[in-house]
């Protein structure tokens, strides 16, 4: 088989929603020592891209999107210890995600997390009712580019506010984008934090985590 | 009474038996999430072990705690009369609850609400025939947020003698909504023998109860206020999406309230309640105006009757952004399937756009849809025999029924007489009154509305007392 078969048959698996044949070709690539970063890059990436279009098409429903990029995202993590010789995969970037201390609600976040992973960003999911100060330790620590904030209570929104208020202190605000999620979030409350923006679903994040890096 | 009382079934005995077992079963090997320290103690006393936040429930435990809960709640108005029963089919509404925007009914412009929003709305509501209940529908942004939960409370009562359906954000705040509440009783005991109020508490699904919603239970428990339980599983996204499935799951977040509320003080009130939906595939929205959404509804409060609990659900809202055709119809299909399946208290009348937003154009039109309804349940009514024989050999004499005895008797009883915001008249008569929409009827019955005098004015005395406890803990 050639490569460009082998790339070709890996995007079907993951259009196909076929985790055992994607994870099966997986293993064959490593097996055969090939260039890891173009079978992520042309196989998988070329997957992911078309189950993206057959979502934009209104082929491809939300548990479609979500099954495609879950198994893209467990091929990378079988892939990518064999990333060859110091390479290392460039990513859309690097995001901190959760959901803010006082709010155990984590289902938006984490298929905003799940969509931001596959579309191409390193994504570091930390849960739900997580404090201002351990998000922060943790994007300065993975040096991230993007923190993700979400709530879903009126009363817990203000832990968003707090995450900005303490970046703004330590005078590293300028280091990272924050975006903030939620059902009560708008506009107006974006601004009055001093966010850099928010997203009424997995979707429009990917888009906005995109627009704001410039990818 | 009427030959049939109509009735609609989603459930048999075989399946609500099913469910109710497997909920039990998922309490008792799947565990449930609990934060809480007081209800920590609580299960800890009867020997249940804490694991990584989890308790793991006995059905037996489950079993005792049902014995003790009232099959039903009388609530009383401001003055402390009377008001409505939720119990056997009986079916009441209350505008949808803590909407945190408004359709502005005079710009067309959706945004946040102030105050003076909640105090029109509020005396809306007070004049609004088949409403009988009202919530604390709005969240307002111009008070600070540590406050903006009581407060609501205060602005209902001052506005509206009618029981409310409200909640806390935070658990401090219970303690100043049980002062308001006792400034219209004479006791405590007399505020637990009269509610006033309906406390709404949310477990997040699925399976966790986090520590506000539970301490608003156990606090609610503990002055024998009653308890709403709303479980939201979400279809696909946050329960089975299949529509047993989440019905089970329900099932098991409910009891988990059941068994928290009756642990704290036996005896508790409780309505068995919820705001299921299925997540939007397309849009990963929660529609309530989805059809399957309206099912699970039905099949939750079929589990609730089994348990012969007092029911409560989230429908007649509508996910449109305006008082459309869609709006129209969301509503008046949730709110008839409401009434038709028994449910004691429904709330959603105003609610567009997934529970998010509050617009008094459809809280009026909803009323009408309500008016409907509760006609329709009232069912067919038998006044003896023969039905129509007697009646017609009348007609030829006069050739005409309108003056006929039976008429002029009956016609009140038999017909529902809607306001102008339901359109009757001719074509011509239409037009000549400018063509109005109901959206645009309703809105001019609004401003009518909000400047009419008070069915139950407060007494002064009251209206004072409540603002001495606002300036107490306003900061």
């Amino acid at each position: 088989m050639s490569q460009e078969n082998l790339y070709g048959e890996i995007s079907d698996a993951i259009v196909n929603l076929n985790e055992e044949k994607a994870r099966e070709l997986a293993n064959k690539a490593i097996g055969k020592n090939l260039n890891i970063l173009n079978v992520i890059e042309e196989g998988f990436g070329a997957g992911i891209r078309r189950v993206g279009e057959l979502w934009d098409a209104g082929e491809f429903f939300l548990p479609e999107l979500m099954r495609g990029a879950k198994i893209m995202q467990d091929c990378l993590d079988l892939l990518i210890p064999h990333l060859q010789g110091g390479i290392e995969r460039k990513t859309l970037g690097k995001v901190v995600i959760a959901t803010i201390e006082g709010d155990i609600h984590s289902i938006g976040k984490t298929i905003v997390a799940t969509m931001l992973r596959a579309y191409g960003f390193e994504v570091y999911d930390l849960g739900a009712d997580v404090p201002a100060e351990k998000i922060i330790d943790e994007a300065i620590e993975k040096n991230v580019d993007i923190i993700g904030v979400s709530a879903l209570l009126t009363t817990t929104m203000l832990g968003q506010k707090k995450v900005i208020e303490i970046l703004k202190k330590k005078g590293i605000s300028n280091k990272f984008k924050v975006i903030l999620g939620g059902a009560p979030v708008t506009s107006k409350w974006v601004e009055e934090c001093g966010a850099d923006g928010y997203a009424g679903n997995a979707v429009e994040a990917v888009e906005l985590a995109k627009s704001l890096l410039h990818r | 009474m009427p030959i049939i009382k109509p009735k609609v079934q989603l459930l048999d005995n075989e399946h609500k038996k099913l469910i109710f077992d497997e909920a039990k079963n998922i309490l008792e090997t799947q565990g449930v999430f609990i934060e809480n320290q007081e209800a920590i103690e609580l299960f800890s006393q009867q020997g249940l072990n804490y694991k990584e936040k989890l308790f793991y429930i006995p059905p037996d435990l489950v079993d005792k705690c049902l014995e003790s809960v009232p099959n039903e709640i009388t609530l009383f108005d401001r003055e402390g009369k009377e008001h409505i029963s939720l119990k056997d089919n009986q079916v009441h509404f209350d505008p949808g609850s803590a909407a945190i925007f408004i359709l502005d009914e005079n710009t067309g412009e959706i945004r946040e609400a102030n105050s003076n929003d909640f105090i029109k709305f509020s005396k809306i509501v007070e004049q609004l025939k088949y409403i009988e209940a009202q919530s604390t529908a709005l969240i307002y942004q111009d008070v600070p947020k540590d406050a903006q939960d009581w407060h609501r409370l205060f602005i209902s009562l001052s506005n509206c003698h009618k029981p409310v359906v409200t909640g806390t954000f935070q658990k401090d705040s219970f303690s100043i909504m049980r002062e308001i509440l006792l400034t219209c009783r004479l006791s405590e005991d007399d505020l637990a023998r009269k509610p006033l109020a309906i406390f709404d508490a949310c477990p997040s699904p699925p399976l966790k109860w986090s520590d506000l919603t539970t301490q608003s239970v156990i606090d609610a428990a503990k002055s024998m206020i009653p308890s709403e339980f709303v479980s939201m599983p979400l279809a696909g996204a946050s329960a089975p999406i299949t529509l047993l499935g989440s019905i089970t799951q329900h099932c098991a977040e409910t009891l988990v309230g059941v068994v928290i509320a009756q642990l704290a003080k036996r005896g508790a009130p409780l309505i068995w309640g919820g705001s299921p939906a299925v997540m939007d595939m397309k849009h990963g929205t929660t529609p309530m105006g989805a059809i399957e959404t309206m099912m699970i509804n039905i099949g939750d409060i079929e589990m609730g009757k089994l348990l012969k609990m007092p029911t409560h659900a989230y429908m007649s809202l509508s996910d449109a952004k305006i008082p459309d055709a869609q709006a129209g119809f969301e509503a008046g299909m949730g709110a008839l399937l409401a009434g038709l399946a028994g449910i004691n208290m429904i709330s959603g009348p105003g609610m567009l756009d997934f529970e998010s937003t509050q617009s008094i154009e459809k809280l009026l039109i909803d009323n009408e849809i309500i008016g409907m309804v509760k006609r329709f349940l009232q069912g067919i009514e038998d006044y003896g025999s023969p039905f129509a024989l007697d009646i017609l050999k009348d007609f030829g004499e006069k050739e005409e029924l309108l003056s006929h005895p039976s008429t002029l008797k009956l016609f009140r009883k038999e017909l529902f007489f809607p306001s102008s915001i339901i359109d009757r008249k001719t074509r011509d008569s239409w037009k000549k009154l400018g063509s109005k929409s109901a959206r645009k009827r309703a809105r001019e019955e609004a401003n009518k509305l909000s400047n009419k005098t008070p069915i139950k004015p407060i007494d002064e005395s009251l209206a004072k007392e409540l603002k001495q406890i606002v300036s107490k803990y306003l900061r």
